[in-house]
């Protein structure tokens, strides 16, 4: 008999799927181990853009001599294909973020009166950067302002994107030398388009240099866009205690799970889930109260906005269905799988669609109008109440949570290392300074079925912090720190480096924090911002101990956020193979080439334990750059400087307060 | 660990407020809401609350304001399990605490009940300290004589411990704040007991019995930040950056704590001063809020003030002359009262001097100490009154004749700052007690010499090279010499009198308050001294010499551009680099036209009154109303900070009698209004400069605040006497 294949460290998960297993339920799981991909595309090889082909660039010698029908070369095609990863990444996240902004506009105007502005400084902050007149004006005509402004980003012809300025001048110096700063976003997508369009761009270096461009266009555009809008419109997270596990649907409940990306329905389930009609309506079917579960990034926002818990990322979607507790799963946008309608065939979960952008087969199409946004979600509610009557006994049920601490937008990180008055980065930079903090290190991203459902994620978070490395996560690897149990302050004291566990011990948090969706991988570029601006770091974000890590990806989302670190000045590490592995020269240049024009460089490496290695040499070696104390675990301290009259008097003239996030 | 201290600072917050809300509630039941409340001669409110927010309390309507403020504050205790975060509440929940207690505070001056007086002993605590101290200690906080602050809050586990901590900041230097109470003792009543004496001149002030107390010193720190610092009220991030790099403060929390140390602990972290505990507490290591630990502990009583000095960063350099006795700036402002005094020379009772003369370097022999006069060891020891004449002979390469009016003038600094000797006067009217008790610690007559030769070397150590020190002992031979050096005087005082503005190319910057002021650049000239009156030319000149890096640096005057308002392209180009660009030009005899900026440690304060065409006077620590509308602690607070403000002018008291005094706007006739103290201080040599003006009988002219206070009485009055004023050209 084979050894069992682990398909997720996620217990709750495994126990799941081993159920749909023996009751003959498939699973993406099962869909990927039948399934092998191709490894003509995996690999980049195969070129399908024109109607000549596809053309297979295959070979023992492809890279020199294979050639598409129009003559293109491996090289070119790998790095076509790239390029147009990243513009639908980016197409993505800020087609999300043009949703964001119409929101706002329609919240300033009155006409989509469920939505109001709810956290008034940030829009004033924000209207500083862009340059929308504050002063004495509502917020209402400050938020109108903002949104044209940002609306008018996405079709911007020429110039600079205007959030470029936020970054550190150095990296936008950069940036302006190499010629990435991003037009307009959809300009950068477009042109991405067309220039991987047959017989337009066909120089590796070029095709390259513009999948950096069209990624800033994401980074420091849409995706920031849509995370300063959110918080506007829904408030900045701060920390709150909650759930997480596909385990926490219950029983006597109704349970309906929101799915997707986008808030703006979400957070109008949430107000009217705990509407009195709304509840009456579910005790009148028989259910003790509504129970709202999150899931993928749309539980990240409620998660750190309100608490609500995580059901997981995004391979737990059919899981959600295989509970045969959920009375609906609403969706909208991304990372939906068109699985979920049929696995919800067998039980009596509704899968309702939202989005005009997305609909699918064999599920309830309840189309989201922000001018009539509660009642559209009233309605989702309805639908499920009336669904729970016709649960059975049929599914996995499994209750087991765990608890978790998230919230941390990057506000809030600078104000809990100094609270109101004295909100900065210089604890977190002092900390790293004086090694108590060996480096700082993101995981992002997917899951992904080919390889074992958060495993990756939960052994890089736990060596990570075991070796003094803060965690920051979003997106699908947040939750599975979260279902792992690893964002609890408790795991400071018991898991994590000595030098780590004093600093979250002083300030009471969790060694890996939370920092919410996909999108909100911004916030990671703003603390970073904050970090080099703070001083003693260096004065780019090239130069901090920092690195990025995407270890089980699989969405063209994330490659174009891996990009924009690059470009950022960030090394980027993604798990599994490359996409662009069949060309050595475009593996070439997104590393040495990368990395000596950006100072950032993406690396694919599947081995986990190989990846701990490089990022810990990585830090170790920008830590000798900035020629900081040599980290040793257990021994670090500030160095002294104790201050005579003298050494006072020469204290710059004037101390430059801490600015605040921007 | 950390989430103990959060919880307790967060518990210590709630029930400081609630005490302050139960409290104003019953004074706004007496009094009223529109009741108005000041504490005692400021100019910033509630220094905390303005100097963080910018509200300014002025009634019990307003403290109602700024605790709904301070409520905004104040958070939950974190959970026992799967906490979130609490370092940033607890931190708000310190500054909210501040906020309540200086609310009650400001409520108990109302009832009465503050400063605090010891149900027990009947002693009288200091309470609210004033805008006058701070600014009378201005020149002590720059130049080294003041380099920290100490709050110590509880009691000692018995009182020599107590002696033995005071007595080690003493002799560092550390100003020290005592507060608060540990099983119903303290180390204010410790030190009581023990007859240590207390107050401002010996660096040691109880401020109350309460924990609240300690927030009288931390208002006394947010008010440097705004005084010296030219922070904006409401300028929070400013104002805390300016307390984290330049106020070296910080806590000795002595006894077990109780939330509302950790509460008022927690608001003192907010401005970057740490705490150092004798228990064994929970620590804070990780930087970043404080420059280092925010809470620590030491067990070790020997050990705790040195720790709790390196905690904050701080470095203070003592150098110890080889006597039996402590030494150090503390013990300066130290009386020794007639029943304590063993023995004591001059004042009026015996013939002395103290005269500093200038050798070649092969004339004297370094270290030297002759004592001239049979038996005087036995006249010494038999205590009383004796005859004394100190020489102390300097020489050194980079030695010069006008130094040595700067090596006498400290030589009272020298013998004062030893425990238990006193020291007045200067030259011939010298007067030096020695008390009982440094008699017994072995004080001899010949220390007084060493002190002289120690001291000597290490306030001019790169100009002095040899010091030798001679004790004349009889009656005969001190007034033979007392003649040499009255000689010798003469001729000083003549070379001195003949230095002007225009007699020397080079005049001397002071930088010395840039560690508090640091935008603040004073010009000191031969005819315009600082405007802390501490520093003259000379002794501008003397610093350069001995450290060319240091606070003085040498202004060459470049060109005359103004000879009546007194513009030198030398001193504008300096100011312009010395000022970070923030002072562009500088008129140095006039008020009207960019006149010179202050750090805040001015004397006095010079002013114009429009509608007399003149300008009034007034200094600090007068606590009256002036023609102006404004007293000395409000016109202060639009005077410091390094900002020129035409009109208006901190400068030294002796600055008046200069010839160069407002030349440009009229002299000294335009002094139209002047407190009698400053004009005691100035009289003699005014009426020399009034009688060359022409108008022998100005001083009278001059009203002052038996006079009249507000500006209508004063045209009134100048008119009557026909003040000079009136008839010169308008002065706007």
């Amino acid at each position: 008999m084979s050894e069992k294949v682990i398909k997720s460290a996620d217990r709750v998960a495994e126990e799941i799927v081993e159920w749909a297993g023996a009751h003959g339920l498939e699973t993406a799981f099962e869909r990927a181990e039948r399934l092998k991909p191709c490894p003509i595309g995996h690999s980049g090889a195969c070129c399908k853009i024109c109607f000549m082909g596809p053309c297979r660039l295959v070979g023992p010698e492809a890279e020199e001599s294979a050639q598409g029908v129009c003559g293109a070369t491996l090289p070119v095609v790998s790095a076509r294909n790239f390029l147009r990863m990243v513009a639908a990444g980016t197409a993505a996240h800020s087609d999300h973020a043009r949703d964001m902004a119409y929101t706002l506009l329609e919240a300033a105007t009155g006409e989509a009166p469920d939505f109001t502005i709810k956290d008034e400084g940030k829009l004033r902050r924000l209207a500083d950067i862009i340059g929308v007149p504050t002063g004495e004006r509502s917020k209402e005509e400050i938020a109108k302002d903002v949104a044209e402004h940002i609306i008018s980003q996405f079709g911007q012809q020429k110039g600079e994107i205007s959030y470029i300025k936020r970054a550190p001048e150095k990296r936008q110096e950069v940036w302006r030398k190499w010629g990435i700063v991003p037009r307009g976003v959809d300009r950068e997508v477009a042109e991405a388009m067309h220039r991987t369009n047959m017989g337009v761009d066909q120089d590796p270096e070029n095709l390259m240099t513009a999948a950096l461009r069209v990624s800033l266009a994401d980074g420091w555009a849409g995706s920031m866009f849509s995370t300063d809008i959110t918080d506007i419109l829904f408030g900045t997270p701060t920390p709150r205690r909650s759930e997480a596990s596909i385990g926490i649907m219950k029983e006597d409940e109704v349970n309906i799970v929101v799915h997707g990306h986008e808030p703006s329905l979400a957070e109008m389930m949430v107000e009217a889930s705990q509407e009195q009609e709304i509840l009456d309506y579910a005790r009148q079917k028989g259910a003790k109260g509504i129970n709202l579960v999150g899931m993928c990034c749309t539980a990240n926002e409620v998660l750190m906005r309100h608490g609500i818990p995580t059901a997981g990322g995004f391979l737990n979607q059919e899981l959600a269905v295989m509970t045969g507790l959920a009375e609906a799963i609403m969706v909208d946008v991304q990372c939906i799988m068109p699985a979920i309608a049929q696995a919800a065939k067998k039980f009596h979960t509704k899968v309702v669609t939202t989005s005009n952008k997305g609909k699918m087969l064999d599920a309830v199409h309840i189309e989201y109008d922000e001018h009539r946004a509660k009642e559209v979600a009233r309605e989702v509610l309805r639908l499920a109440i009336d669904n729970y009557a016709n649960r059975t006994t049929e599914g996995s049920r499994v209750h087991e949570t765990s608890p978790v601490i998230a919230g941390f937008s990057h506000e809030y990180i600078e104000y809990m290392q100094g609270g109101r008055f004295r909100a900065s980065f210089r604890p977190l930079n002092d900390a790293i300074m004086a090694g108590r903090i060996r480096g700082v290190v993101g995981i992002v991203g997917c899951n992904n079925p080919r390889i074992t459902q958060d495993s990756v994620h939960d052994y890089l978070a736990k060596e990570f912090i075991r070796n003094d490395v803060l965690v920051v996560s979003t997106g699908c690897g947040a939750a599975a720190c979260a279902k792992a149990g690893f964002m609890t302050p408790e795991t400071a004291l018991e898991m994590a480096g000595p030098g780590l566990k004093e600093v979250c011990e002083a300030i009471g948090v969790p060694p890996i924090l939370h920092l919410g969706s996909c999108v909100d991988n911004s916030r990671i570029l703003t603390v970073a911002t904050q970090m080099v601006r703070e001083g003693g770091l260096g004065d780019d974000i090239a130069d901090l101990p920092a690195v990025g890590i995407a270890p089980e990806w699989m969405s063209e989302k994330a490659l174009a956020i891996g990009c924009y670190f690059v470009a950022s000045g960030m090394y980027v590490i993604f798990g599994s193979e490359s996409p662009v592995d069949a060309s050595s020269e475009v593996k070439e240049i997104m590393t040495k080439q990368w990395a000596e024009r950006f100072g950032g460089k993406l690396e694919f490496i599947p081995d986990p334990e190989d990846i701990l290695k490089k990022t810990l040499e990585a830090i170790d070696s920008k830590r000798e750059a900035l020629k900081l104390r040599k980290y040793e675990p257990g021994r670090f301290g500030t160095e002294r400087k104790l201050m005579t009259m003298a050494d006072r008097r020469k204290l710059e003239a004037a101390a430059r307060p801490h600015e605040g996030v921007k | 660990m950390s989430k103990i201290i959060a919880s307790a600072a967060i518990r210590g917050s709630h029930k400081v407020f609630r005490q302050a809300e139960e409290l104003l509630q019953k004074v706004i039941a007496e009094k009223g809401e529109d009741y108005h409340f000041e504490f005692p001669d400021t100019a910033y409110a509630l220094p905390m609350i303005y100097g963080i927010t910018g509200f300014e309390v002025k009634t019990l309507k307003d403290m109602k304001t700024a605790l709904r403020m301070t409520q905004d504050l104040l958070h939950d205790e974190p959970e026992e399990k799967i906490w979130t975060p609490y370092l940033g509440e607890a931190l708000d929940s310190g500054m909210a605490t501040l906020f309540a207690e200086e609310i009650w505070l400001a409520l108990r001056y109302i009832e009465g009940l503050e400063p605090t007086k010891d149900p027990e002993t009947g002693y009288v605590y200091n309470g609210f300290i004033t805008d006058t101290i701070q600014r009378n200690l201005g020149i002590q906080l720059v130049d080294g004589r003041m380099p920290g602050f100490a709050a110590i809050i509880g009691a000692a586990p018995d009182d020599d411990t107590a002696v033995r901590i005071v007595r080690e900041l003493q002799e560092k230097n550390i100003l020290v704040f005592l507060s608060g109470s540990s099983n119903g003792d303290s180390v204010t009543k410790q030190l009581l007991r023990k007859n240590v004496e207390l107050g401002w001149d010996v660096y040691i002030v109880p401020l109350g019995t309460e924990t609240e107390h300690t927030l009288y010193a931390l208002d006394w720190a947010i008010r440097a930040s705004m005084i010296f610092g030219g922070m904006k009220p409401g300028d929070f991030r400013g104002n805390l950056q300016y307390q984290k790099d330049r106020v070296f403060a910080f806590a000795l929390v002595l006894g077990e704590l109780d939330d509302v140390k950790w509460a008022t602990g927690a608001g003192a972290i907010n401005m970057g001063f740490p705490a150092v505990c004798d228990t064994d507490v929970p620590v804070i290591h990780p930087t970043g809020v404080c420059t280092y630990e925010e809470v620590d502990k030491e067990l070790d009583h020997e050990k705790i003030v040195q720790k709790a000095i390196e905690v904050r960063g701080l470095k203070v350099l003592v150098e110890k002359p080889p006597i039996p006795i402590a030494y150090g700036s503390a013990f300066e402002g130290e009386r020794i009262r007639k029943e304590e005094t063993f023995i004591e020379f001059g004042g009026t009772r015996s013939p002395a001097f103290e005269w500093a003369r200038l050798r070649e370097l092969d004339e004297i022999e370094d270290g030297k100490i002759n004592i001239v006069g049979e038996n005087w060891k036995e006249r010494y020891e038999q205590g009383g009154v004796m005859p004394l004449g100190i020489l102390v002979e300097v020489a050194g390469r980079k030695m010069q004749p006008d130094f040595l009016a700067i090596v006498e003038r400290r030589l009272h600094h020298n013998i004062n700052e030893g425990q238990g000797i006193w020291h007045m006067g200067q030259r011939d009217i010298n007067w030096i007690r020695i008390s009982h008790s440094a008699k017994q610690a072995g004080f001899s007559l010949e220390d007084i010499a060493k002190i002289h030769h120690a001291m000597t070397h290490k306030r001019f150590s790169t100009i002095v090279d040899k010091v030798e020190v001679t004790l004349f002992t009889t009656e005969e031979d001190v007034v033979k010499w007392r003649e040499a050096a009255r000689t010798d005087w003469k001729i000083r005082d003549e070379r001195l009198a003949a230095l002007t503005d225009e007699t020397v190319d080079t005049f001397y910057s002071c930088l010395l308050c840039q560690s508090f002021a640091p935008s603040h650049v004073c010009v000191i000239t031969p005819e315009r001294l600082g405007l802390c009156g501490a520093y003259n030319w000379l002794d501008g000149k003397a610093a350069y010499e001995i450290d060319p890096t240091g606070g003085n640096q040498p202004v060459p005057k470049g060109e005359l551009v103004d000879p009546r308002y007194g513009r030198y392209t030398g001193v504008d180009e300096y100011l312009k680099q010395a000022s970070g660009g923030a002072v562009e030009t500088l008129n140095l005899y006039t008020i009207m036209e960019n006149p010179m900026t202050s750090c805040g440690c001015f004397e006095c304060i010079v002013a114009i009154i429009p509608e007399a065409n003149g300008v009034m006077i007034v200094q600090r620590g007068h606590t009256g109303m002036t023609p102006i509308g404004m007293k000395f602690s409000t016109l202060a607070g639009t005077v410091g900070g390094g900002v020129q403000t035409p009109g208006f002018m901190g400068i030294g008291v002796n600055f008046i009698t200069s010839k160069k005094f407002l030349f440009g706007d009229g002299g000294i006739k335009r002094i139209v209004w002047m407190t009698k103290a400053i004009k005691e201080r100035v009289k003699e040599k005014f009426q020399q400069i009034a009688e060359a003006e022409g108008v022998p009988d100005l001083l009278d002219k001059i009203a002052d605040e038996t006079v009249c206070e507000d500006s209508e009485k004063l045209v009134e009055y100048l008119t009557e006497v026909g003040h000079p004023a009136l008839e010169m050209e308008s002065i706007i």
